[in-house]
């Protein structure tokens, strides 16, 4: 399934905050979003998700999703959304309660997602008792559990130190290069995207719109630390964004 | 360089940290208990606290004793606690549901906030008289009076409670196409849990001083009735034989919630 948006705005009352988004998300790919703070690329996910209306456009998903999927467009959040009162196991379980699986397939959904995330040691483990790294673990292994045909994953590694972020990034490559799934994944750090991204949208200050879309065709499990190629890409990147942040972060302080 | 500073210029760095974390001391309660009631018997009985004031501890253990022995005290006592267990969980239960339906819709909550507001300051004791006519002089207007006296305080709490549920799980839930009677019951109740809890703390505190002024008019049982009639005597001992009886139905009742908090919150940091 794709999504295909075309001319997408938004405004919050005064505010312009998106500006005629065109854009398609091609299925099995991972299209990165990157922009300066405030520059409505976690409303833009919001809205791809179906969380908030778009002012003026229209999303589409193109195409009908796998039959096996239960939750099409699933989100993966920055301070994890996990269930403080549900054990790993519990929270998992929390989103194929609604959909009357049998409690045998249900277990096994759940078995299957938390060894792919290694959490399988974990199943009844309270969230206070996990470190950021494994409640995002925790979060992603809930949003695979739903068989998603979109992940919209926002900003999923920025609460974490760099190290964790390290691991997760590996984790995700080889989920991806494991069973290919499509992702919208918004982030502010260049090097989460050059190295997750086959495409990277690169959005201005507010009110948002696209400046460039980056491709990347190097294969994802062959960039790992220290890759040239990957390193000109983020400085390049980084030459596109600079002017941009620094304006966004001059217009913040007039605020 | 530090060789050249004397031996006596060097000291350990003052500890500045420490304290604003009580934790739990539970034998300290204890002491303060046995030494106030060990106090009042030295007192009264070497007459610089006059029989006038305070009776003899060891007096109101035996009239309590006394109590105990006759039945009375079981006969009290079970007609005090069904009314007690019939208006508080009446009260509290209407008081959650109502809480939550005013944290979840807007016009229940613009409809219901002032009335509560409105309901909150009035002495419920005074109204007694009113209930007395509207629901019998007999056990309804005692489970009325503790009903309502429950009501107000825990509708308060609960939809503080559900107004402070992290919003983030429940755009999650909704993210995940929970329906919505699985977000209410999944996320925003048990989120709300530990405010509703303490709210009830103090609802079930006011039910008891509720029940024992329910009891002092018109009832023939209950521990209401047995201080009011020892208060009407100067009966002292067995005014304070009745008054402790509340004070250990408040601990008991305390230490149920605790209980509980500690079952159901074993999740919080």
């Amino acid at each position: 399934m794709d999504i295909r948006l075309s001319g997408v705005s938004h405004r919050y009352d005064q505010t312009e905050v998106l500006r005629d988004i065109s854009l398609e998300i091609p299925s099995g790919k991972i299209v990165c979003i990157v922009g300066p703070s405030g520059c409505g690329k976690s409303t833009l996910l919001r809205l791809i998700g179906g969380l908030e209306q778009p002012s003026a456009g229209r999303i589409l998903q193109v195409g009908t999703p796998p039959a096996d999927c239960l939750n099409p467009l699933t989100y993966v959040f920055q301070d994890f959304a996990l269930l403080p009162w549900r054990t790993v196991h519990g929270n998992i379980s929390l989103v194929l309660e609604d959909h009357s699986i049998p409690s045998q397939d249900a277990d096994d959904i759940i078995q299957n997602v938390l060894a792919r995330t290694k959490l399988s040691d974990f199943a009844e483990a309270l969230p206070k008792q996990l470190s950021g790294g494994m409640k995002q673990r925790v979060a992603i292994a809930r949003a695979l559990a739903v068989n998603p045909a979109v992940m919209l994953m926002d900003e999923p590694l920025s609460a974490l130190d760099s190290q964790t972020r390290e691991l997760l990034m590996d984790d995700l490559v080889n989920l991806w290069t494991r069973i290919p799934f499509t992702a919208v994944y918004v982030t502010h750090n260049l090097a989460e995207a050059v190295r997750l991204g086959h495409s990277i949208v690169v959005m201005s200050r507010r009110p948002g719109e696209i400046r460039e879309i980056v491709h990347l065709d190097q294969p994802l499990e062959q960039r790992g630390l220290g890759n040239a190629e990957l390193e000109d890409k983020q400085k390049y990147l980084w030459k596109l964004m600079r002017e941009e942040a620094e304006a966004a972060d001059a217009e913040l302080i007039h605020v | 360089m530090s060789d050249q500073i004397n031996a006596d210029a060097i000291r350990p760095v003052p500890f500045r940290g420490g304290g604003f974390a009580p934790s739990s001391r539970r034998w300290v309660g204890l002491v303060v208990f046995v030494v106030l009631i060990a106090l009042a018997e030295m007192g009264t009985r070497q007459g610089w606290i006059s029989s006038l004031t305070l009776p003899k501890p060891s007096d109101v253990l035996k009239t309590f004793g006394e109590l105990y022995s006759t039945g009375l005290l079981w006969k009290h006592l079970s007609v005090s606690l069904s009314r007690l267990i019939v208006g508080a969980a009446l009260g509290a239960s209407v008081g959650i549901a109502v809480g939550v339906m005013i944290g979840l819709f807007s016009y229940v909550r613009a409809g219901l906030v002032p009335l509560v507001a409105a309901l909150f300051p009035i002495p419920k004791i005074a109204l007694l008289p009113l209930f007395v006519i509207w629901f019998g002089i007999d056990e309804g207007s005692k489970y009325a009076l503790i009903a309502f006296g429950t009501f107000t305080p825990t509708v308060v709490a609960t939809y503080g409670a559900v107004d402070n549920v992290d919003r983030g799980l429940i755009r999650m839930g909704q993210s995940f196409n929970l329906s919505w009677w699985s977000i209410v019951r999944k996320i925003v109740l048990p989120g709300a849990m530990p405010g509703i809890l303490s709210g009830l703390r103090i609802s079930l505190a006011i039910a008891i001083i509720l029940l024992v002024a329910a009891e002092m008019l018109g009832a023939e049982y209950g521990i209401g009735a047995y201080i009011l009639e020892a208060g009407s005597l100067y009966d002292l001992e067995r005014l304070f034989a009745g008054v402790t009886i509340l004070s250990i139905l408040g601990v008991t009742l305390s230490i149920c919630i605790g209980m509980i908090e500690r079952r159901l919150l074993r999740w919080r940091v």
